[in-house]
Parts: structure tokens; sequence; C-alpha cells
């Protein structure tokens, strides 16, 4: 699978790291990439939401996202690990925010990586998939992986999207990459 | 030059260990390691990997990690999604599983993606994932095996850059094809 590097947005201290031009029709598969994201608030929520092109310049609290989610976990200390579905961080016909983890730590060596694909954004004919895969630091010194899954209840092409902490700034690396 | 950029291929034969000590550095943000035609010598055992983080002498780095799996056999028996103890670690210096219980059939192994993040870092924890799917067998001697659908994820404790990385059965000798792709 051949990925083309679009853009970059580096983030230091933040309040969020928003796309808004080159999402089209180029690409049928919009890969966003995350490195060293790290929170100035402990364990807060690093979380995404989408602008369609009938709310230009919007703030982001218009689309509607039905999504999953589940993760699994297993501290340093050799806690009891689970994988547990997270029905407080699931999305129901919601225009909030979507997250893609929950208490993300803030400590100077903790952060978080993963990616979100986004599939076929400007399509006017159906709804918008996505699902992200997102590894990280717990506050409480343990290993979290969250898996979420959705689409946009849009028939309207998807033009921006934005990502942030739901508290807080934030430093990191965002890397947009389209495919086919 | 693709994204993603193959960096290197290692073909091991009859191997105990393969090692990738160049390359992995800070050009990319991203390391994603390809392992195809995987087959084991021994029966049953678990494919699994460690980094270093000086230049290949030492592979033991803490590692915190989590890994469940679906499984299934070809009789239709042992369907099941569950979180597996065997493949996770806590602030261990072990190799961390990529594959549990791989068959060593002539036509049986296994294969996946591992990805590392940003291995060069000297301030944050090293994040990696992995999903392999291997062909599993509990009873020796016997073909009624079927797929393992293995998930792995965590974190290598450490700031310092990881810069090499070392694959192996935790017994045994195996195969196969490990291509190590730089995604910038």
């Amino acid at each position: 699978m051949a990925m083309d590097l679009i853009t970059t947005n580096t983030s230091s201290g933040a309040a969020s790291s928003s796309f808004t031009s080159s999402i089209d029709s180029t690409y049928k598969l919009y890969i966003f990439k995350f490195y060293d994201v790290n929170p100035a608030t402990d364990a807060a929520s690093f979380t995404f939401q989408v602008n369609a092109t009938d709310d230009p310049g919007g703030d982001y609290d218009v689309s509607l996202i039905t999504s999953t989610y589940f993760d699994i976990y297993h501290s340093e200390a050799d806690g009891t690990p689970a994988l547990e579905y997270r029905t407080a961080h699931d999305l129901a016909q919601a225009a909030s925010f979507q997250p893609l983890t929950i208490s993300l730590g803030n400590g100077a060596d903790e952060s978080a990586a993963g990616e979100l694909h986004l599939f076929n954004p400007s399509s006017t004919t159906y709804v918008k998939h996505f699902y992200g895969a997102t590894h990280y630091y717990q506050g409480a010194d343990t290993a979290y992986s969250a898996y979420v899954g959705g689409y946009i209840n849009d028939t309207t092409a998807i033009d921006d999207i934005q990502f942030k902490m739901a508290s807080g700034n934030f430093d990191g690396t965002i890397k947009m990459y389209g495919v086919g | 030059m693709g994204i993603p950029t193959l960096i290197s291929t290692s073909t091991a034969s009859g191997a105990s260990s393969v090692a990738i000590t160049s390359g992995i550095d800070s050009t990319y943000d991203e390391y994603m390691f390809v392992i195809t035609d995987q087959n084991p010598v021994s029966f049953a055992y678990i494919f699994g990997f460690q980094v270093s983080i000086d230049g290949g002498s030492n592979y033991n780095v803490a590692c915190t990690s989590t890994f469940f799996m679906a499984r299934q056999k070809e009789d239709g028996s042992g369907a099941a999604l569950s979180y597996d103890t065997d493949g996770d670690q806590a602030q261990g210096t072990g190799y961390q599983p990529l594959a549990p219980n791989v068959h060593n059939d002539a036509d049986a192994g296994c294969a996946g993606i591992l990805h590392l993040f940003n291995p060069a870092s000297t301030t944050y924890v090293k994040h990696f994932y992995s999903r392999f799917l291997s062909y599993q067998n509990d009873n020796p001697g016997t073909h009624d095996g079927g797929p393992q659908d293995c998930f792995g994820a965590g974190y290598f404790n450490t700031t310092s850059a990881v810069d090499a990385i070392q694959f192996q059965m935790n017994d045994g000798n195996f195969d196969g094809v490990i291509q190590m792709y730089g995604i910038a």
C-alpha cells in the first residue's frame, strides 16, 4: 500500500490541530498518523471531529457520529489486565468529539501514538466510515490500546478534521497521508 | 521514494534469531516490520521480539504490554476471543510475543506486521503494536489446527533511543522473511 504524505501538523502546547485543506476526492482513503502526543492535563482524552462542506469553517460540532470503542490494558505493576467495551466513549448519533483514548498520561515520558483511517470523505452518497487504533501510556502507569470504529452519518462531503484533547493543550505530530 | 520505504530485508533459514542493527534511527517516525514465510523448526512455540538501546549488544528493555486474540479450529470448534496473559508483560525484559503456539508443519507458521513508533525519541517511551495470524495447533502430530488472530501492543519503558531489534522463537530455530519499512 503506497501512501502519499500530504500535510504534517506539529503542535506545541496547542489547543487543537486542524486539517482544513486537501481532504477531497483525490484519495479514497486518508490516514492520520500521530506520534508523541503528550497532553498538558493529566488523564485527558485525545479526540477528533470533522466539518462537512455544508459547514465550512464550522466549529466541529454538527456531524453526527455513531461508533464503537473498546480497549485493552495492562499495568506496569501487573494488575489484572482486561479487554473491555467502553460505553462511555462510544457515540450514538452525537456531534461531540470522538475519543481516541480515555486517560492519556501527561508525564514527561508519557505519550500516545496511533492512526486514524477515514474512508472516502468526499463521497456524497455514503456515510463516512472510520477506524482508529491508539496505543498510549495511561496516567496510572498502564499500557492501553484503544480501538475505535464507526461512521460519520452524513452524505455530505467531509473536508475538515480537527484533533484535540478533551481538556487542555497538547504537544504532538500528526501527519495526513492519502492512499489510492 | 515511496511511503512506506523498504529499508532492509532479512531472510532467516533455520536461524536461531534475526537481528536488525542498522537503519533504525531518527530518519523515520515509524518503522513497520512485515514478516512472511515464517515457519518454526520446533512445534508450538512462541515467535517474539525484543529491542536494544545499545546497538544490539543486549535485548532486554523493560516492556509493559497487552495481548488478545481470536481463534478457531478448522473443524469449527474452539472459537473464542480472549485476553491472553501468556502474551503480555509487566515491566518484563523478555521477548514480547507476536504469535504463540505456532505450528511447524511444512505449510504452517505465521505472518504479520509489527509497528514501532519513533524509536529514536529520547523523550518518550516507545509504543508498538502488532497483528499476526498464525496457524496454531494444540495437538502434536496432528493437523487439526486453525487460525489465531493475535493483537499485541504496549511500550518499551525507556527514554533512550532504540536502535536495534531482534526476532526469535522462544525455543528452536525458524525460517522467515523480515522486511523493515520506514514511514516518515
